[in-house]
């Protein structure tokens, strides 16, 4: 295996520094940097930025209104997350189908939503919770809504010198959300469609408001289906309304054929997991 | 297809007589495995922690294409060769040629490259940057030629077969019933996750040695010998702790050694080369993909009366093994079943694909999933239990097979079928399965939630041992020594890569010599120690090899009983003072009675057959087409169980491994290259994915051996794949012709079907 | 760089690059073979090492990210490290390795090393040694030649003779 020089910065500030200075490619956990370099997938980076020392990345909390995940925080310590657990349970689930423990014990958010994989598991989470991305550099940090922040094939909004710092997501009352991987097998598995679906809503009775639908490994990049969205919103989970929104969603998207699944089957699996999920939130 | 009325009355139910032990065969028992202790530890030395001093590294520069004119291999002279080695195939010194059955597949490439990742040429840097370096400034000058892809588009047959007994034609035409099928099943690799891997050392007597991971060592020593042109002393083969083989490591390290031993002979050191995962599942042999189309005839009776069968099988660029898996999956394709005419067609053809070689089953799981699927669709056709149809057609001893083989002894299709069933309740949780759909299609589809359960049956046969008269060729030499230090020593070739070969001979020897298995030591698999006990395949190592083993003994034990006048295991020791050391070499003779004719295709195509059952248990999610198998019962007949443990353990694997098969293991190909060439791409079963597997080892001995045993290690892998399939149709009401029976295409399946039915 | 760390207590302290895989530490820097490599690429568990008592891929874990920390491999569960005088015995293994022999759970062995790192992982974790928590514990460990039945049962065993000492 190549072995580019690896600089690891105690404190952000220095790790901000050299990111100012020269090119770096960042690693955290080491799950895809190190599959890249000992894979000789693409051109090895020039050097290496190991983040792992920086404890200032560290930690989940509640926030007033929201749940903040440090950029370091594994799915290991999602999953452990009592406070994750209680306001996010989707989020818990979503990190459960993540590789299997080896993986969950390195990998991170961070890491996940920088590598910005079209099958990212937990990105569809992000997109359909409003979570908003904040980035740090030596000019500071701004924050990026989860929905501008992939903004092609594993392309993302961040700049040469900005690191993902820490992510929030917003906490709604009344606000359900939904999570479902369907993979190649039950562990150890890349996603061949993911799907994140949110919406608020105090009753059964009561309408959907604010939905949001994101999807994994359907597109180049994690999407949301802005126009399944729109039908939904207003709408009551009826036989009718999973009945079209299927048919939406299937027609919106635009996966392809590769190594893992069809588009067929992509195309379908999408619209009849969300039929279930909406029949499932009806309860008929 | 014309259907008749269901058959009639169900037969009652069999009685079945167990097996009675008779004297002399061997008394199961579970010592702890051998070398467990040092597996256990991380002390086991497999091939890449052996340590050589001074060792080089050795790499493969691979084609990338699929067929093409090879006009030269360029070194860029702005790079310093003289750093290391390079050997194309002007540096060989015999025959440019990978020794197997035919001689058509070249050691490193020379005119034209017939597959993506031929071997090209080599290169040994004395540390791995400069090898990577040096690789990077080698390129490959070709001009691309007109690849073959399809099978059934090739011109190049490497094997034809065609069995014929009675009048297809006419038993077809006089039929009340004719099912017709085309089945298609893919690539599977092999994955042992012990990549392959060899180290060659020169021998201070202008040979080499080479240690590997590997199943047959004196495979590679003949391959050694006549493209190295060494002595039998020269060419050494010393087998390192081999991390699974299933057929992966048959063939595959021939070429492997000699590419490590070429280097080595130009750098005059140690060379390492160790398969990284994806070069190993990129270049490696894998399960022949196979097309088999089926037409069978019922008679109004419910007989089966005629099967009409063809088999494709797409060998891949070289001849490789696959004559012989193609007369396996032949003389299998039948299934367990009586039939009185039978033609069995069958070819194994080039294409421009890596070469596609051995795997547990050895071309039966191919031919025998497309059996198994046509025997369930017939059952559904007559709406009669897959259970009960083939209780009335399996064969019964006193029945002969299409080669005309009278099957005298060891017959247990009956047997394994009936416990498979009691102990999967089949018929209880079938008639459950079927309530469950027919409220599910009343209420519409999915109406009682997204999951759907369904069981499935499969029965299958498999030959002990080598094909035809292929026992007799080889002429296997298995030998017992007591040294003239008193210990007992067993000299095999055969290899032990994790079935147990290590522990179960020790405790053949126990018993037949009346030792502790703790005196009895088993000697390395080094060619310079051990003789050639034939390869380490075909499930023969327990019958075959085994059964030598323990004529080796009886003869020793006669020799020194004779001498002293007492029992072997109270004066052998003083036997040793006395005389010296004493060794059998026990040579194969071949089995009474068994007789083959190579060139008809009649008579005796195996010495006896293991038979198997598997139940499975799936839950099909009908959103999605994802499958969950629940659990199998898989009944698999040994002739006689040596070691319990082993026994079980060998039935899980390869249960699981053929439920992979079934459902998730599948190699997508895009101008000849693997596309699922990574273990990110390419999926088996994690521990989470495997079912419950509940083993039952039935006994129907076989004569021939002295411990009644046959094999067991590929029994499973005919089974598990056509039992799940036939779970997935009871679940979703859809037959899934090829495999691996994908989300993807069971979703596509029910979605015609549902199709079909509003149109 | 120059880390420091512990592997099976024992002080550890070298100058590598720091992107260096602990995998290739543990083999080729320290002689520490136990440790297997399958795949390279987090796959397969067969690299499967304890890292602050953390079940990790070894192969996905460059060495900076080790400094200070204590890993745990196969070579450092039995009471008594085997050597090339002293050979593995049935009778110096540890609770899980004994179980593992004695249920058949080893078969080629190259998983074994992986697969025993995370049983003791899950025996250390306290969770009830239940058919589906087991089978999560090792869902990172690919093996080919067992079916994973008697791994399980391995484990099981250990985890009910912990409970239920002599």
């Amino acid at each position: 295996m190549i072995e580019p020089p690896l600089v690891s910065p105690d404190t952000l500030s220095a790790a901000y520094r050299l990111l100012a200075e020269a090119a770096y490619r960042p690693i955290s956990g080491g799950t895809d940097v190190l599959v890249a370099l000992s894979g000789g997938l693409g051109a090895p980076p020039e050097r290496l930025l190991d983040l792992w020392r920086l404890d200032e990345l560290r930690g989940i909390a509640l926030d007033g209104d929201a749940l903040i995940f440090g950029a370091l925080t594994t799915y290991a310590e999602i999953r452990r997350s009592a406070v994750c657990r209680d306001l996010l349970p989707a989020f818990v689930e979503a990190a459960a189908t993540i590789g299997a423990a080896q993986i969950q014990n390195r990998g991170t958010l961070g890491g996940n939503i920088a590598n910005a994989s079209p099958a990212g598991d937990m990105l569809p989470v992000l997109l359909a919770t409003d979570a908003v991305i904040v980035a740090g550099s030596v000019r500071g940090e701004r924050s990026i809504p989860a929905a501008s922040f992939w903004t092609g094939y594993r392309q993302t909004a961040l700049a040469g010198d900005e690191i993902v710092v820490r992510i929030r997501i917003p906490l709604v009352a009344d606000r359900q959300v939904r999570f479902r991987k369907i993979g190649t097998r039950r562990a150890q598995a890349i996603s061949k469609v993911v799907i994140a679906l949110s919406w608020v809503s105090a009753a059964p009775a009561e309408p959907w408001r604010s939905v949001r639908l994101g999807l994994g490994s359907v597109a180049e990049r994690p999407i949301r289906a802005t126009a399944t969205e729109a039908f939904l919103e207003g709408r009551l989970p009826t036989s009718d309304t999973a009945n079209t929104a299927s048919v939406r969603v299937a027609a919106e998207i635009e996966p392809i054929n590769d190594v893992r699944s069809t588009a067929d089957y992509r195309r379908a699996v999408t619209g009849r997991v969300l039929y279930r999920l909406i029949r499932e939130a009806g309860d008929w | 297809m014309t259907i008749r009325p269901p058959l009639g009355r169900i037969a009652a139910p069999v009685t079945l007589r167990p097996h009675l032990p008779s004297s002399g065969l061997v008394t199961p028992s579970a010592p702890f495995r051998r070398e467990g202790p040092a597996k256990l530890t991380g002390t086991a030395l497999y091939t890449d922690d052996l340590v050589f001093p001074g060792a080089w590294y050795g790499q493969t520069i691979r084609s990338t294409e699929a067929r093409a004119r090879l006009l030269g291999v360029e070194l860029d002279p702005g790079f310093d060769w003289t750093r290391v080695v390079v050997v194309t195939a002007a540096d060989i010194p015999g025959a440019n040629i990978v020794n197997s059955i035919q001689d058509d597949q070249p050691i490193l490439a020379v005119d034209e490259i017939r597959h993506h990742a031929e071997p090209v040429a080599l290169v040994a840097a004395p540390d791995r940057a400069l090898l990577r370096e040096a690789v990077a400034h080698v390129a490959l000058r070709t001009s691309p030629l007109q690849p073959v892809f399809d099978p059934l588009a090739s011109s190049q047959v490497f094997a034809h077969y065609d069995i014929q007994t009675g009048d297809v034609e006419a038993a077809l035409a006089g039929a009340a019933l004719v099912v017709e099928g085309e089945y298609r099943v893919g690539h599977q690799e092999q994955l042992y996750i012990e990549n392959n891997a060899m180290i060659a050392v020169p021998r201070d007597d202008g040979g080499v040695a080479v240690h590997g991971s590997l199943q047959c060592p004196y495979y590679v020593h003949k391959a050694l010998r006549r493209s190295l042109l060494l002595s039998d002393a020269q060419a050494q083969v010393i087998q390192a702790e081999t991390g699974g083989g299933f057929g992966g490591k048959e063939e595959y390290p021939s070429i492997l050694a000699l590419h490590a031993a070429l280097l080595a002979r130009a750098c005059a050191r140690p060379v390492r080369m160790i398969y990284d995962r994806h070069e190993d599942i990129a270049a490696t042999t894998k399960r022949h993909p196979a097309i088999v189309t089926y037409r069978s005839g019922v008679s109004a009776d419910g007989r089966l009366v005629a099967q009409e069968i063809e088999i494709v099988m797409d060998a891949g660029a070289y001849c490789t093994l696959s004559p012989v898996v193609l007369s396996r999956g032949t003389l299998h394709a039948g299934g367990p079943y009586a039939c009185p005419n039978v033609r069995i067609r069958s070819r194994a053809v080039a294409t421009n694909t890596p070469p596609n070689g051995a795997f547990r089953g050895f071309g039966a799981p191919q031919t025998e999933f497309a059996a198994e699927m046509q025997v369930n669709r017939i059952a559904e056709a007559l709406a009669v239990s897959p259970l009960e149809l083939r209780r009335r057609w399996l064969y019964r001893p006193g029945d002969t097979t299409p080669t005309g083989q009278v099957l005298r002894e060891s017959v247990a299709a009956e047997e394994a079928l009936e416990r498979a069933a009691e102990a999967s309740e089949f018929e209880r949780v079938r008639a459950r399965t079927a309530a469950a759909r027919t409220s599910r299609v009343s209420r519409g589809d999915a109406a009682d939630g997204h999951l759907a359960h369904g069981i499935g049956l499969a029965l299958a046969w498999h030959g002990a041992g080598f094909t035809g008269s292929g026992e007799v060729h080889l002429e296997s030499v298995a030998s017992v020594e007591l040294t003239g230090d008193g210990r007992i020593v067993i000299l095999v070739g055969s290899t032990e890569m994790g079935q147990g070969t290590k522990t179960i001979f020790p405790q053949l020897v126990a018993e037949a010599l009346g030792v502790p298995m703790d005196d009895v030591e088993f000697a390395p698999q080094d060619t310079s120690i051990v003789p050639d006990s034939g390869p380490t395949v075909a499930s023969r190592t327990a019958m075959v090899v085994g059964g030598l083993v323990i004529g080796a003994c009886r003869r020793l034990r006669a020799v020194v009983e004779e001498r002293s006048g007492a029992p072997f295991a109270d004066s052998y020791r003083a036997d040793a003072q006395a005389h010296g050391p004493t060794r059998i070499d026990e040579h194969f003779e071949p089995y009474p009675g068994v007789d083959f004719d190579d060139t008809t295709y009649r008579g005796d195509a195996y010495p006896a057959f293991g038979w198997a059952s598997a139940i499975a248990e799936v839950d099909v999610d009908l959103d999605t087409g994802e499958v969950a198998v629940r659990s199998v019962v898989a009944a698999d007949d040994v002739g006689r169980v040596i070691h319990p443990v082993l026994a079980e353990g060998q039935v899980e694997g390869g249960t699981l491994q053929a439920v992979g098969y079934a459902t998730i293991e599948e190699i997508k190909l895009r101008d000849g290259r693997y596309l699922n060439d990574r273990l990110a791409t390419y999926l088996i079963p994690t521990a989470l994915d495997a079912p419950r597997i509940e083993t039952i080892l039935v006994e129907a001995p076989f004569s021939g051996a002295p411990h009644g045993a046959k094999g067991i290690g590929e029994l499973p892998m005919d089974v598990g794949a056509p039992a799940v399939v036939a779970a997935i149709h009871d679940a979703t009401g859809v037959w899934i012709h090829d495999l691996p029976a994908s989300p993807e295409r069971i979703l596509a399946a029910m979605a015609s079907r549902d199709a079909e039915s509003q149109g | 760089m120059s880390v420091q760390f512990t592997v099976n207590e024992e002080p550890v302290e070298l100058d590598v690059p720091g992107i260096r895989r602990l995998l290739d530490v543990l083999r080729e820097d320290l002689g520490l073979t136990g440790t297997k490599e399958g795949c390279g690429e987090g796959e397969c568990g067969a690299c499967t090492v304890l890292l602050d008592g953390a079940v990790v891929d070894s192969c996905l874990v460059p060495i900076a990210q080790v400094d200070g920390h204590a890993v745990r491999t196969v070579e450092g569960l039995a009471p008594r490290r085997p050597d090339a005088r002293n050979p593995a015995t049935p009778d110096n293994l540890n609770l899980l390795q004994r179980a593992f022999l004695e249920t058949g759970g080893a078969q080629c062995g190259i998983c074994t090393p992986g697969m025993l790192m995370a049983g003791e992982a899950f025996l250390a974790s306290g969770q009830a040694p239940t058919d589906p928590a087991i089978r999560e514990a090792i869902a990172g460990n690919l093996c080919r030649c067992t079916g994973y039945t008697k791994i399980i049962e391995a484990i099981a065993l250990a985890a009910a003779r912990r409970e239920a000492p002599g």
